[in-house]
């Protein structure tokens, strides 16, 4: 079943420049896509355009059309705000890649988990706490009363990125956006938040889309990926075919220099 | 979780200028609330003699009309806290709602917003003050409304660079993908995200409207007699300032101890509202 079909997707900004420019693609359920590109190519902002949220003065066109189990279809495009805001949150939700500021730095922990929880759930009370309790614990963190009652800045950076985590899934959502979610982690942390963030959303039979500029990520947790410079989508497909058999010039050095980095460390770790 | 909200009530931070200023406003506070039961003399009894120096019966002396200092400062405490908290309240909530107003307005709208708030900054509140007085009366309410007005531009402006500053962060954006509706986010994280740095504004406004308050009523722009204000005490103690120096220096001295007082409480919220720059935990 195909949950979100983007068709011709178009942003651009206030000045008239082209952010985004014809993306299209399809996402079935429990599927996962990779969107890679460089710094400014556009991909955060997709994102955005598919949750309705481009900033205000941008104009978006095209179709993204939602198609989630329980929700109707909903062209994101021409929504208004109300039936928008009941999407979101059910349909998608995201990680964001600073986890310092993706979080209310002046709110503790648990409240910021609880509220999702308390909105979507209709937890309250005691039943809340011990599902603020329950999310903490599923992103795997040791301690989590200490954590919930913890503002932002008291928890280590790592720890940041698996309580947004525990956010976004505490919607439930039917597909999560990751927008470099383990950029700004160090290397052994990415590695654990990204297999946690691959056991969790494999768990829940949830769609992913995993934004990364970083094709060796993309690759680890993908199974079909588009490449984007400029706003353009310039290839895509399996992760395999992409990474075998690049046919955009882009996309080779992309591989290429995915390919250096690996025999470095190889020749240095024999 | 609210249990989260309301321990915070339970270990605020101790803070030295907080309680220098609660123990200094306190004072004034104090001899304010004073003043509505009890007071040494009537306001308006002039048999006490003119300009008595301190003393017995009149602890303060007396003023040129030959009323009792002390009972005038006494009320001009409880007019300079009113002045003070009233001037804050409509400051505060036109200044709020503006500046919310602005903080989320976009492009032209957003500029047209910042330009009239330009102008409203620059309009002098004497001016302003006389105004208002010319359409209602000389009062201390004419004065408090004048007062508000003024400080509602600057609060409006500093509210919407706050606000700017919030939505432009992640965590809003995080919020509204997880079906936060606007109203909502406003109330769970801009208006507690824009609040430690103004309340310390408001902390600050607080002694500045004071002092307005002081100065229009020595223009004759304030709350009419019997009630007495420190400015206007200040006002007609001016020519005798030689002979019955008292009359100067008591209402001076309250208007420091006031304004210096709530000013180190501004400090100390600074430090208690924000937990990001709480060290003790
Ligand atoms: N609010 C905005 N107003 C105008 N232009 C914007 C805005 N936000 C982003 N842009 C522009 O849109 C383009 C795409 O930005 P986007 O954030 O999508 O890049 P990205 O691929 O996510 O990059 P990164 O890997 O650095 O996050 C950039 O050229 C950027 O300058
Ligand atoms: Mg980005």
């Amino acid at each position: 079943m195909t949950l979100l079909t983007v068709t011709g997707l178009h942003v651009r900004s206030a000045e008239g420049r082209d952010l985004v420019s014809d993306v299209s693609f399809t996402l079935g359920a429990g599927e996962r896509l990779g969107l890679i590109g460089e710094s400014g190519s556009g991909k955060s902002m997709t994102a955005l355009a598919i949750m309705g949220l481009a900033p205000p003065g941008m104009t978006v066109s095209g179709g993204v059309v939602f198609d989630a189990p329980g929700l109707g279809r909903t062209d994101v495009v021409t929504a208004g705000e109300r039936r928008l805001t009941s999407l979101r949150g059910r349909a998608t939700s995201t990680v964001f890649q600073e986890p310092l500021t993706a979080l209310d730095p002046l709110m503790r922990v648990g409240r910021q988990v609880a509220e999702p929880l308390r909105r979507r759930r209709g937890l309250r009370g005691r039943a809340l706490h011990a599902a603020v309790r329950a999310a903490l614990e599923e992103v795997r963190l040791a301690d989590p009363d200490r954590i919930a009652r913890a503002y932002p800045h008291e928890i280590s950076g790592g720890q940041r990125q698996r309580v947004a985590i525990a956010m976004a899934l505490a919607c439930d959502p039917a597909l999560l956006i990751a927008d470099e979610p383990t950029t700004a982690l160090d290397v052994t942390v990415q590695a654990e938040v990204l297999t946690l963030l691959d056991g969790l959303v494999e768990e829940r039979g949830m769609a992913l889309l995993f934004i990364s500029h970083d094709l060796a990520v993309v690759s680890r947790i993908a199974e079909r990926v588009i490449v984007l410079k400029n706003g353009v989508a310039v290839e895509s497909g399996s992760v395999g075919e992409v990474v075998n058999a690049p046919r955009h010039p882009y996309t080779r050095e992309l591989v290429g220099s995915a390919r250096r980095l690996d025999g470095a460390l190889e020749w240095r770790t024999s | 979780m609210s249990a989260g909200r309301r321990r915070v009530s339970r270990r605020v931070p101790r803070s030295a200028t907080l309680i220098a200023g609660c123990v200094l406003a306190g004072l004034v506070l104090a001899v304010a609330v004073v003043s509505f039961f009890w007071l040494p003399y009537a306001p308006d009894d002039t048999t006490g003699g003119r300009l008595m120096p301190p003393g017995l019966p009149h602890l303060l002396g007396t003023d040129k009309l030959g009323r009792d200092l002390l009972t005038q400062l006494m009320i001009g405490a409880r007019v300079a806290l009113e002045a003070g908290a009233g001037a804050v309240l409509i400051g505060g909530l036109v200044g709020l709602a503006g500046g919310l107003a602005a903080g989320f307005a976009t492009r032209w709208l957003d500029d047209t917003l910042s330009a009239l708030l330009d102008i409203l900054i620059a309009f002098p509140t004497v001016l302003l003050a006389m105004l208002v007085t010319a359409a209602r009366e000389a009062s201390l309410g004419s004065a408090i409304i004048a007062i508000g007005l003024a400080m509602s531009a600057i609060v409006a402006r500093l509210t919407r660079v706050l606000v700017k500053r919030v939505l432009a962060q992640d965590f809003i954006t995080a919020s509204r993908t997880s079906g936060t509706s606007w109203p909502r986010v406003v109330v769970e994280h801009v208006l507690p995200n824009i609040w430690p740095t103004l309340s310390v504004n408001l902390a600050l406004q607080f002694g500045l409207a004071v002092l307005a308050e002081a100065s229009l009523s020595y223009l004759g722009l304030g709350a009419p007699p019997p009630n007495a204000s420190w400015g206007r005490m200040l006002q007609e103690a001016q020519a005798s300032v030689f002979i019955a120096p008292a009359g100067v220096i008591a209402p001076g001295v309250l208007l420091v101890v006031l304004v210096v007082g709530v000013n180190l409480i501004a400090d100390g919220v600074r430090d208690v509202a924000d937990p990001t720059r709480r060290r003790t935990r």
